[in-house]
């Protein structure tokens, strides 16, 4: 058997459509909203600020914590139960260590940056819009940072490596299917996230690692206009008034 | 809030002079806006802003054996999550008091007003019953959440369709055209009282220095089916009496706004 | 060969190039890494001659040394108050750096300043881990009169106050507002209802708009608009 044709008719390397802006959640310090195909993300951040508990602090640098967290009705299936889950918890810690290396927070000791997402809806690659979206709100936030991350999951269906997988080939049943979220920064495509389930080939996988550079390009280039929009639209607002 | 807010009294201050900080009237709302269907994995959803105030509802179907005690109907839940996304005063964690409170006042108005009859929800007697929660999430909190949420709840009810049921099991990928029949819209408005001042719909700064609250649920007929005093101040039977025909008055607004929409 | 890769004015993100070459000079939210200058803010840049410098377009305001900044007491110790600075820091005014008066110890201290009241400082110390020291003695230092309190991005606070005070010169004028600004971004507003509003509404505009270019024209024109009479000031033509 081969996967010739992708389930929603895109071709292999295409990724899903994406959407994003920041500024989104004026109660935040910085905030956005990230969507690819049928998953949506908001994340806020609040911070730098200061540390509850306070055995969090740290005396040289600003503590970084994300939070990771899907609305009730935001899954394929049955509704989510609120709170907390095992995977919620650990999606929060690969989340927050995937935006680490790029935030520099040695301006704030004692403080924390807190960063929480949320998802209205989920089909195939929540954490990686989450990390998108997170990314974006931090910059938006004004929080210190050399480089910009983003996130998108790699896989393969079959004896094809597809980018940016859906839920419906995440459930592929007529071949092997493996699914890779990656996280890098842009300049030098270091990989701040990497995960697998499924089953792959050690040759595949290099592969498929090589192709998720082109598509985060793209995702770099919808974060960059989103950021920049935001300054943009009070430019275009002046003209009407200007002589 | 503190025993002396110097913010609360410049404020107040400048309300005696008939003036509100963002120039609003005393009983005007903020634009409102609302999207149906903006979370296309629950069977309905909704989107509200109040001008900056933003929550999403969504409906969540499933089929589960009824109550023994009401062994013919089904069942409808509400609960409000104040996510920490929205304000910085939210934290993670189990449900604060008042997340409670604001999932407790949707839902009587929703319960009382017997919107949904739960006897059409029996699949099977003392079997099978649909089980329908409504879940809404807080984005941003600038204030009211009590109006924008119970807004949500009847928004995502009416966007709502059942999902497809193949031998006795939910299928989630298919929704059905059938929609849940609602009898009534409850409509919530929450009046604010600030010194002798009644006013509607808060800015987060303004709800934060209110003395007292009245959340008056209505119904089209011009009937109450809900009440919630709230806030550390009494108040007087005949400032009940202005926050009900304040309510009433802007509850027919509202009612425009959400049917409009449909 | 250095080749500098923005504009003067440019809106840049965290990340982006800025420059090639070791002729240029890296300043505010821009860094060297190995040949190369990056942003590590969203910033406006600004180039002067070898120099590039990030002015951050968002940010939580960080205590310095010598800043004139407006805070809340959230609290009193035993030899002082607690100041919330809408910082990630909190700061600290002692007894003796509070009024020119003596206080003796153990004195009821809510006498001077009660929690809930906004003050103006100067910051005098601030440690590597961020304690902050305050003092209230000074020329307009000390206890705010009731008044309006709103928060602006502490990047913004030389647009609100323009060259030489020209903007808030300005808006007080227009408005007849009696206004001070924190270094940290907090303003105190106190006026007739209607104008205190529009002094509101003017900082606001500033604070979304202080990126773009003729922003004193246009304050000019929208307070001259709302008020029905001329402003002579000639404001900073950046």
């Amino acid at each position: 058997m081969s996967y010739d044709k992708r389930l929603d008719g895109r071709d292999f390397d295409e990724l899903r459509e994406m959407d994003a802006s920041v500024g989104v959640i004026p109660r935040a310090d910085g905030s956005a909203f990230f969507r690819m195909g049928g998953t949506s993300a908001y994340a806020a951040v609040y911070g730098p600020r200061q540390t509850h508990p306070r055995f969090l602090q740290d005396p040289a640098k600003g503590v970084l914590r994300c939070h990771y967290a899907m609305m009730p009705f935001s899954g394929a299936g049955d509704r989510v139960r609120p709170g907390p889950s095992r995977r919620a918890k650990e999606i929060s810690m690969v989340t927050t260590n995937a935006l680490l290396p790029v935030i520099d927070l040695h301006a704030f000791p004692n403080a924390i940056v807190d960063v929480f997402i949320s998802l209205p809806q989920t089909d195939a690659g929540s954490r990686c819009a989450g990390i998108c979206a997170a990314a974006l709100a931090l910059a938006d936030a004004g929080v210190p940072m050399n480089d910009m991350i983003g996130a998108v999951a790699v896989g393969r269906v079959d004896d094809k490596i597809v980018m940016d997988l859906c839920y419906d080939e995440e459930a592929y049943k007529d071949g092997p299917v493996a699914d890779i979220p990656v996280a890098m920064n842009h300049r030098t495509k270091g990989i701040t996230l990497l995960q697998m389930d499924g089953e792959i080939s050690k040759d595949m996988l290099m592969k498929a690692l090589e192709k998720v550079k082109k598509a985060m390009d793209k995702i770099h280039e919808k974060q960059v206009n989103a950021l920049k929009d935001k300054f943009k639209e009070a430019k275009a607002e002046e003209k009407p008034e200007k002589k | 809030m503190m025993v002396n807010d110097a913010g609360r009294n410049h404020f107040l201050k400048v309300l005696n002079e008939g003036v509100r900080y963002d120039k609003r009237k005393m009983d005007e709302y903020r634009d409102l806006k609302i999207t149906r269907g903006c979370a296309k994995t629950a069977e309905g959803s909704a989107e509200v802003k109040l001008g900056e105030t933003h929550v999403i509802a969504g409906v969540k179907f499933g089929l589960e054996s009824p109550f023994p005690d009401t062994p013919d109907e089904g069942i409808l839940m509400v609960n409000v999550e104040q996510s920490p996304v929205a304000s910085p005063e939210f934290e993670v964690g189990p449900p604060s008091i008042e997340a409670i409170e604001l999932a407790r006042v949707v839902d009587r108005g929703l319960r009382e007003s017997k919107l949904v009859d739960l006897k059409e929800l029996c699949v099977k007697e003392g079997e099978k019953a649909w089980f329908i929660s409504i879940d809404i999430v807080t984005v941003n909190d600038d204030g009211n959440l009590l109006d924008a949420c119970g807004l949500a709840a009847l928004a995502a009810l009416q966007d709502a369709k059942f999902p497809k049921v193949v031998d006795g099991e939910v299928d989630y990928h298919e929704k059905t055209k059938k929609g849940l029949e609602l009898k009534k819209i409850p409509i919530p408005v929450t009046v604010y009282k600030y010194e002798d001042h009644l006013l509607i719909d808060p800015t987060h700064d303004e709800e934060v220095v209110a003395d007292a609250r009245l959340t008056v649920t209505t119904l089209s007929s011009g009937e109450i089916c809900a009440l919630q005093k709230g806030g550390k101040s009494p108040i007087t039977t005949e400032e009940v009496e202005k926050m009900v025909e304040l309510s009433l008055k802007k509850g027919e607004e509202l009612r425009k706004v959400l049917e409009k929409g449909k | 060969m250095s080749e500098i890769k923005v504009k003067d004015k440019d809106i840049v993100v965290p990340g982006e190039e800025l420059a090639d070459g070791m002729d240029f000079i890296p300043s505010g939210a821009a860094f060297r890494e190995n040949e190369k200058i990056y942003a590590n803010r969203i910033g406006l840049a600004q180039i002067e001659g070898r120099v590039i410098k990030i002015i951050p377009l968002a940010g939580k305001y960080n205590p310095e040394r010598n800043d004139m900044v407006i805070g809340k007491v959230v609290d009193i110790l035993m030899s002082g108050w607690r100041v919330d600075l809408l910082s990630p820091y909190d700061a600290v005014l002692n007894i003796r750096d509070a009024f020119d008066r003596y206080i003796r110890k153990g004195e009821d201290l809510t006498k001077y300043l009660q929690i809930g009241d906004w003050l103006t400082a100067k910051i005098t110390n601030v440690t590597s881990q961020k304690l902050v020291d305050l003092t209230t003695k000074g020329h307009n230092l000390g206890k705010l009169q009731p008044g309006r309190i709103m928060k602006i991005s502490p990047f913004k606070v030389p647009r609100v106050i323009g060259k030489k005070g020209s903007m808030m010169k300005m808006i007080q004028s227009a408005t007849g507002c009696k206004i001070t600004v924190g270094q940290n971004g907090v303003i105190w507003i106190s006026g007739q209802p209607e104008k205190e509003i529009l002094g509101y509404e003017t900082i606001k505009k500033i604070d979304e708009e202080a990126h773009t270019s003729g922003l004193t024209e246009r304050i000019k024109q929208m307070l001259e608009k709302e008020t029905g009479k001329k402003l002579e000031e000639k404001g900073d033509q950046r």
